[in-house]
């Protein structure tokens, strides 16, 4: 019954966001108020109905209903409770539910945030957003049902949620991520509603500024706590693999950062607008792409859970007609009027320009590095596969060259510098930030180039930042009343700059001086492993709510001081079978020590995987501070005016 | 001049995008995880195996000569298996001649499954160690192939067979065969 | 010069230089990155290349599974149906490895057409079988 019903509201919300799509379209070319007026309550009335269904996906899992085909296959009696909401989107139907639901609750955002805005605007923005969501209805209603009942035979019971999934960092990462790809539809909506009345100008970018900042916020949480959970959950210790899948969520995140500065631009100079938009349409194609690649399986990559090519040939079309749609409507409509705002080779917008372009190539580098397997399958050059040595070819100096940019943009004046002032404004930081570099592999026993790069690429942002703070505070009555007067995007932009420094460093240094050992031990064997002794104590089974284990006791002793004591685990969950390692790790600000159980040998004896990973932690940290920086970007009160 | 090149600069991306699009329409054609049998239209190749619950007993192709039959394979291990059973049960009481293939399983397991959930198969032929399958071009379970009564391969289905999968692509191949 | 001009010029040269530093290094980089995917029966016949990345896939032999007793060495074979090549890894094999299951290794191989693989992959779950296993099978039946 509960099946029938989510169902039947999933065809019902279909019936609604048609209604959205249409009728404030209408409204907006005819200029008749009462259709356009239509648009917010229909969106509120497509948001309840989506929720109910996915309130019944919910029961129906925790409820263990294995009538429902979707509930029989990624859900078990045995499965922990929270397990069982989890794996609501744990595989492609019910993450497709998640994705309208999330598109349902933003398209609502819109609408309640909106009341100063033309109404136009606003009744062609919820149409675009009406119109996606009908993509999405369509596909999960023709291939992708996650309410299709399996009768009329009945299970008793059902086939679990993949292992690999059964983690708490998989609660949180779709719905972050999914937050952050549905954001940018906002973005887009906007720019198509742009397109369509004709007109774009610093108040249209006011308006798009900060739905870009929070989708953006939510895709670098996404991405990053995806990135922590691969590191920590796969048992490789890595914890970023240029896998088509990440690529997929990465590509919209750096356009998604272009579009933010070049926001800016439009916002302050009224310049680049035509590049804005492009942009916003090219974030949320990226992420509609990346979609494709991943539910399509023309690439097949760890994380593809589902693989049919209907899908494929439906994603794919829906595709054609959003993207191919807009970048027409882009060909013919883009605005071709010259900006008239001009400005020197030292100011802001060229450095902002600079920014772009290079997240653009880095863009592009990405996605031919992940389509060139299928595209040489396509010309026959056989079966072909793009390692990570390509991704890192190009993304490491490319991101340092932006590092080195960034500071300099961000306080460099609009329009044009003067060349004098500026200069002496890097002296001081440049050679600072050259000391500390050279000497920081100092403290270490080998001298990495990496380290001394990636140290002095983040000193010299931090520091310039620094002094642009102080710079910016001293010239009020006191210090502290400087700091309060600085606006808080500008604090934003400090925070989130900083943030790509702290990245820097953890990537520079865990790349630089991570140390990996497979070793074959047996219990009461002791391995030393740069200052750290390692004991393999015991091994013991364990027995967890769904799945045995054998558990090893480590202990990691420095300097006869207990350190931490590791409880690695091999697993095999009992009704799937499948084995899963699972690691177990020290953190620390400075390193982690990582050690995951590899497979048992003969005797006692078991291979075991030890890492010992400085400054690893960083890169997370990092993100957090990115993302923090975005949230106080958005609560600016040149945003707060207007809605 | 100038004019026209700046128009056509918008076009751009959407030159892009759809050569980004023709190759994957031309990837989702050629499918990677497609898997046609590579003995398609040709006859059952040759085997001796066992017959689960009566080890001693020894099939060969022999048994597909006469009337059409379905060759299931199938495994305790696989859990779509579980899935597709009952419905293959009802396929069976509707007349139509099921052959199991027991694909890499633990016998024992096997005899219990077949005991505790009802038996759909004529019988069921033993591949413990795949040799069989890999003759068949068998990818996992479950499968499913059609033989015509002259022991000649006319389908094969990757994945469970339901109700839909029945009525719309299998029944009208089953038909033919008749 | 005019500086709108001048600026112009800049941005001119500034975009094509670096595109086309972009677009020259990506094609190099692509031409060297890539490793391309071949059958145990090409290696066999000798049409895989010596000593270069490459991929290898197929079914691991039953029973060819042999470890050292002192090191996490050990050397399997990997056959598509029709030829079978000698693997040698050193190294922590994946959770989802085992004999008579598809897997795929990157490495190079020697002069006594053994592969040195440096990494191992392994089929996900029974539903899923890397795309080049199923093709090197493929290929072996034709």
């Amino acid at each position: 019954m509960v099946a029938e019903f989510g169902h039947f509201s999933l065809i019902i919300a279909l019936f609604i966001a048609l209604m959205q799509t249409v009728i404030p379209q209408i409204g907006a070319s005819i200029k008749n108020q009462l259709w356009m007026s239509c648009a917010r309550p229909l969106v509120l009335a497509q948001s309840l109905f989506i929720l109910l269904s996915f309130i019944c996906l919910v029961f129906l899992f925790i409820n263990d209903d294995f009538s429902v085909r979707y509930v029989a296959e990624n859900s078990n009696t045995l499965l922990p409770d929270r397990y069982k909401i989890s794996a609501v989107w744990g595989a492609h139907e019910g993450s497709l539910l998640l994705w309208v639901l999330i598109l349902a609750f933003w398209s609502l955002a819109v609408s309640m945030f909106s009341s100063k805005l033309p109404i136009q605007l606003v009744a062609r923005v919820l149409a675009v957003l009406g119109f996606i969501s009908v993509g999405f209805y369509l596909f999960m209603l023709f291939t992708s049902n996650p309410f299709d009942r399996s009768l009329p035979y009945f299970l008793t019971e059902g086939a679990d949620l993949n292992p690999l999934l059964q983690d708490v960092g998989l609660i949180f990462h779709p719905p972050i991520l999914y937050m952050g790809y549905v954001g940018l539809s906002v973005a887009f909506a906007f720019s198509v509603a742009a397109l369509l009345n004709g007109s774009i100008d610093s108040a249209w970018a006011r308006w798009v500024k900060p739905w870009t900042l929070i989708a953006w916020m939510f895709l670098t949480l996404g991405i990053s706590l995806g990135s922590w959970w691969a590191y920590y959950e796969l048992g490789w210790g890595g914890w970023w693999f240029w896998d088509p899948v990440e690529n997929a969520s990465l590509m919209p995140w750096l356009v998604c950062t272009a579009l933010i500065h070049s926001l800016s631009v439009t916002e302050k100079r009224g310049a680049f607008a035509s590049w804005t938009l492009l942009l916003a349409i090219m974030a949320f194609s990226l992420s509609l792409l990346g979609t494709f690649l991943v539910r399509s399986g023309v690439l097949t990559s760890v994380h593809a859970f589902a693989t049919d090519p209907t899908r494929g040939i439906f994603i794919l079309i829906f595709l054609i007609v959003v993207i191919g749609g807009s970048l027409l409507l882009f060909a013919f409509r883009g605005p071709t009027k010259k900006s008239s705002s001009k400005f020197s080779s030292l100011s802001k917008e060229l450095f902002i320009l600079a920014n772009n372009l290079i997240l653009i190539i880095i863009t592009a580098v990405i996605l031919l590095g992940t389509l060139y397997p299928l595209i040489a399958d396509v010309l026959g050059w056989g079966k072909i596969s793009v390692g990570p040595p390509y991704f890192n070819l190009f993304f490491v100096p490319l991101t340092l060259l932006l590092g080195l940019l960034m500071p300099v943009a961000s306080i460099l004046r609009w329009k044009k510098t003067p060349r004098l002032n500026i200069l002496k404004y890097f002296n001081g930081p440049l050679i600072l930030s050259v000391i500390i570099g050279g000497s920081f592999p100092l403290m270490y026993e080998s001298y990495e180039p990496i380290a001394v790069v990636s140290i002095f690429i983040s000193s010299w942002i931090i520091l310039i930042t620094l002094r642009d703070i102080g710079h910016k505070s001293s010239t009020k009555v006191s210090i502290l009343d400087g700091l309060k007067r600085i606006k808080i995007s500008y604090w934003g932009m400090v925070t989130a700059h900083i943030g790509v420094a702290i990245c820097i460093i953890g990537v520079g240094l865990t790349t630089a001086y991570s140390i990996q050992r497979d070793v074959r031990m047996l219990p009461g064997e002791t391995i030393s492993l740069a200052n750290y002794q390692f004991e393999f104590v015991t091994i013991e089974p364990y027995e967890g709510p769904n799945y045995i284990a054998d558990q090893a006791t480590v202990l990691v002793t420095k300097k006869n001081s207990t350190i931490a004591l590791l409880k690695p685990q091999k697993r095999r969950y009992f009704s799937s079978g499948q084995t899963m390692t699972e690691a177990s790790i020290d953190s620390s600000i400075f390193r982690d020590l990582y050690i995951a159980l590899g497979e048992p040998l003969q005797g006692d004896a078991w291979a075991i995987r030890i890492y010992i990973k400085p400054f690893v932690m960083w890169i997370w940290i990092g993100a957090l501070f990115i993302a923090m920086g975005a949230v106080l970007a958005s609560l600016d009160g040149r945003f707060k005016k207007i809605q | 001049m100038v004019q026209l090149v700046n128009k056509l600069k918008f076009f751009l991306p959407l030159t892009i995008f759809t050569g980004i699009t023709f190759f994957l329409i031309v990837a989702l054609d050629r499918d990677p995880n497609y898997m046609p049998s590579t003995l398609l239209d040709r006859p059952v190749p040759a085997f001796s195996l066992s017959v689960l619950g009566n080890e001693s007993e020894f099939i060969d192709e022999k048994i597909f000569m006469g009337e059409p039959s379905l060759l299931n394979v199938w495994a305790t291990w696989c859990f779509s298996c579980r899935i597709e059973h009952p419905f293959l049960h009802q396929l069976s009481l509707q007349g139509i001649r099921i052959i199991g293939l027991n694909y890499k399983d633990n016998t024992f397991k096997a005899k219990n499954w077949l005991d505790e959930k009802k038996d759909p198969y004529i019988l069921s032929l033993v591949d413990q160690k795949g040799i069989f399958a890999m003759d068949l071009g068998v990818f996992g379970a479950p499968e499913t192939y059609m033989i015509d009564s002259r022991g000649i391969i006319r389908h094969k289905h990757v994945g469970i067979i339901d109700d839909l999968v029945w009525s719309e692509s299998l029944m009208p191949i089953w038909k033919s065969l008749k | 010069m005019h500086t709108l001009r001048r600026y112009r010029l800049t941005m001119v040269i500034f975009i094509v230089t670096t595109t086309s530093v972009a677009v020259g290094l990506m094609s190099y980089a692509l031409r060297e990155n890539i490793n391309l995917f071949y059958t145990p029966s090409s290696v066999i016949s000798g049409d895989a290349p010596v000593n270069v990345t490459i991929r290898i896939g197929g079914m691991v032999v039953k029973d060819s599974l042999t470890r050292s007793k002192q090191s996490l060495q050990s050397t399997f074979r990997v056959t598509d149906g029709k030829s079978e090549v000698d693997v040698y890894y050193d190294g922590i094999l994946p959770d989802m490895f085992s004999e008579g299951e598809g897997a795929v290794a990157t490495g190079e191989i020697n002069g006594d057409l053994v592969f040195i693989a440096s990494s191992i992959l392994a089929k996900h779950d029974e539903n899923y079988m890397p795309p080049e296993v199923t093709y090197a099978l493929d290929e072996a039946a034709k």
